[in-house]
């Protein structure tokens, strides 16, 4: 008989952490596809972030090194210019790469890093049990914005691809989620994008994957993900921030 | 050549390809070197960060990349460092790092100071560990103690901190430069992609209770073996002596001054000195050892009293201990320094003749 799906060699065989409905087991899964696929697996070196993804190093079965909060990019950095021939991701939440982390982002997007970070946003801090984090809506409700986010107190929600189009050296920003079918495919096709790019030597690449936390958002996962596409990508509107072709 | 400079040359020398660091004062002539002198190194790689922590922590990625990796900084810089240097601690990884000490709290001044000695050898940063303190007195010791620096950090995975000041950054003295390795130590953990051999996970996350007091243990007997093998000092004038000054690096130079311009003045003086030059491993058992005739010990330091501790603690008690403090970047002149010594030194032998 043809096998037509299977789990990824590069994805261990052990149960996810995970809660109901959350993104990150998704993105694994791709993440795991993409480096099956192409052969990378035994190029890649990931530095997963504090949160909940920092035990992304039981599930991918790759060489990782943990980051301090909000240093994987530097610590990227660091490992990308030794081991130039290597495919060097980071995976960063919302407030590891936004808030805590946002210097680092920056300036290795600004030097053009030749590496990729994968940018998981949904909104709050999931590990700590959802607080506010820098892409949470204005008017959302977590447990240190308990009458909602002022954007007058509080600041809009960041938009992190948004901000970093606007840097030379950064050659592919794409802005992706993992609610639906239709949607997670494009999410592999983006994170291999940035990947190519990255073997191509061009700048820096990030993408970012709106995902849903139904625990922290009070919701189940079928409303979790119907609000991604009613809600939360009104703000954050996805597709192709930029594409610095070469 | 300059302090600084020989500590970059000497870096180069013993394979470090990758230097990683933040505009600070003053120290600020090793990173410009670094820049200059990595760029004719092949694989050299230097970075001017956005912060020290980014620095720092570029300094992690390297190093378990399985470069020679090294950073600097002056004090306020060291503190903004601390937390990866506790996760390079707790992960194992081999780091260099050179702290030229400038006074303080806060952003204090840029004179020359030894006030960060509580925070080199207690750690520093959050958690159970230690880090490996040098402490060099002369442009000469800067350059060796930078070249064992990496040495010891390889041999023993962990931070090692060459820790100077102003002074001995900015002073130019003959040196002789440690000749090249041949061969660097081989790693069999670092990061280099999966390729023909199981992947790696360098990680400091041990939720596991029993786990975590295990690594711990581990570590405690990492740094046994350390202390063992790697307490290092220096004895001056210790045959006969009465009273044992206890100084390291900048003080200890001005020490010497002072001891040989007081056993000039009065040949019935006789004062010596043991210099640490391993802060940590603190050269406990040494001190003890002296401590077994010497009943007066006079601790001077360019602070309000840190190593002092240590001194107290290894002698638990069994002799006197003076102290001569001068913090804020005071360099106080060997006449200075004698004419305390000299007061303490009398007094304690009227003392003891009552």
């Amino acid at each position: 008989m043809k096998k037509v799906y299977t789990r990824p060699k590069s994805l261990r065989k052990v149960p996810m952490h995970y809660c109901p409905g959350c993104g990150h087991s998704i993105i694994h899964r791709i993440i795991a596809e993409l480096l099956d696929e192409m052969k990378l697996s035994d190029k890649a070196i990931c530095v997963p972030p504090a949160g909940c993804a920092v035990l992304a190093y039981y599930y991918l079965d790759i060489d990782m090194v943990e980051a301090p909060h909000g240093r994987a990019t530097a610590v990227a950095t660091g490992i990308k210019r030794v081991q130039i021939k290597n495919l060097v991701f980071s995976y960063q939440g919302d407030g590891d790469l936004a808030a805590i982390g946002t210097a680092e982002a920056l300036h290795a997007a600004n030097r053009g890093e030749r590496i990729t970070v994968i940018f998981v946003n949904n909104a709050v801090y999931g590990m700590t049990g959802g607080q506010m984090a820098p892409t949470t809506l204005v008017g959302q409700k977590t447990t240190t914005s308990p009458a909602g986010r002022d954007a007058k107190k509080e600041g809009p929600p960041i938009k992190v691809c948004e901000l970093l189009s606007g840097l030379n050296n950064t050659t592919y920003l794409e802005r992706v989620a993992v609610n639906s079918p239709a949607n997670i495919r494009k999410t592999k096709k983006a994170i291999k994008k940035a990947f190519e790019y990255q073997q191509k030597k061009t700048g820096f690449t990030l993408v970012e994957i709106l995902s849903p936390c139904p625990t922290n958002w009070r919701m189940d996962p079928v409303r979790s993900c119907k609000w991604i596409d009613e809600v939360m990508a009104k703000e954050f509107p996805l597709g192709v921030i930029k594409e610095t072709k070469c | 050549m300059y302090g600084t400079h020989a500590i970059g040359e000497a870096a180069i020398q013993a394979g470090c390809t990758c230097y990683f660091g933040y505009p600070i004062t003053p120290q600020n002539e090793l990173p410009e070197y670094m820049a200059s002198r990595l760029a004719q190194v092949p694989g050299g790689v230097f970075i001017q960060a956005e912060s020290e922590l980014a620095s720092i922590n570029m300094v992690l990625g390297a190093s378990v990349s399985g470069a020679r990796a090294m950073t600097s900084s002056s004090s306020p810089g060291i503190s903004l460092k601390q937390e990866t240097i506790s996760f390079l601690a707790g992960m194992e990884l081999p780091a260099v790092i050179v702290n030229i000490v400038r006074g303080g709290p806060g952003l204090g001044n840029i004179a020359p100071a030894q006030s960060d000695y509580f925070q080199a050898t207690r750690g520093g940063g959050h958690g159970d560990y230690r880090v490996v303190v040098l402490a060099p007195g002369s442009v000469q010791e800067m350059a060796d103690m930078t070249f064992l620096a990496f040495d010891l950090a390889d041999r023993y995975r962990t931070p090692v901190m060459v820790m100077g000041d102003g002074m001995l950054g900015q002073i130019m003295e003959p040196v002789n430069i440690p000749k090249k390795k041949k061969k660097l130590p081989d790693k069999d953990y670092i990061l280099t992609g999966a390729k023909g051999r199981p992947p790696r996970l360098i990680k400091s996350l041990i939720l596991d209770t029993k786990e975590m007091e295990d690594h711990n243990w581990k570590l405690v007997r990492k740094y046994e073996r350390i202390s063992q093998n790697e307490t290092r000092w220096e004895g001056f004038l210790l045959d006969e002596a009465d009273m044992v000054v206890v100084a390291y690096g900048t003080a200890a130079r001005i020490a010497k001054g002072a001891i040989k311009r007081l056993r000039r003045e009065d040949e019935r003086i006789r004062i010596g000195m043991i210099r640490p030059i391993t802060l940590w491993p603190f050269p406990t058992k040494a001190l003890v050892e002296i401590g077994q005739k010497v009943k007066d010990f006079f601790v001077f330091e360019m602070s309000t009293g840190q190593m002092v501790d240590d001194v107290r603690l290894a002698l638990e008690g069994k002799s006197f201990i003076h102290f001569y403090g001068r913090p804020g970047g005071v360099v106080p002149t060997p006449a200075e320094l004698a004419r305390s010594m000299a007061r303490h030194y009398y007094q304690s032998k009227r003392k003891r003749r009552k």
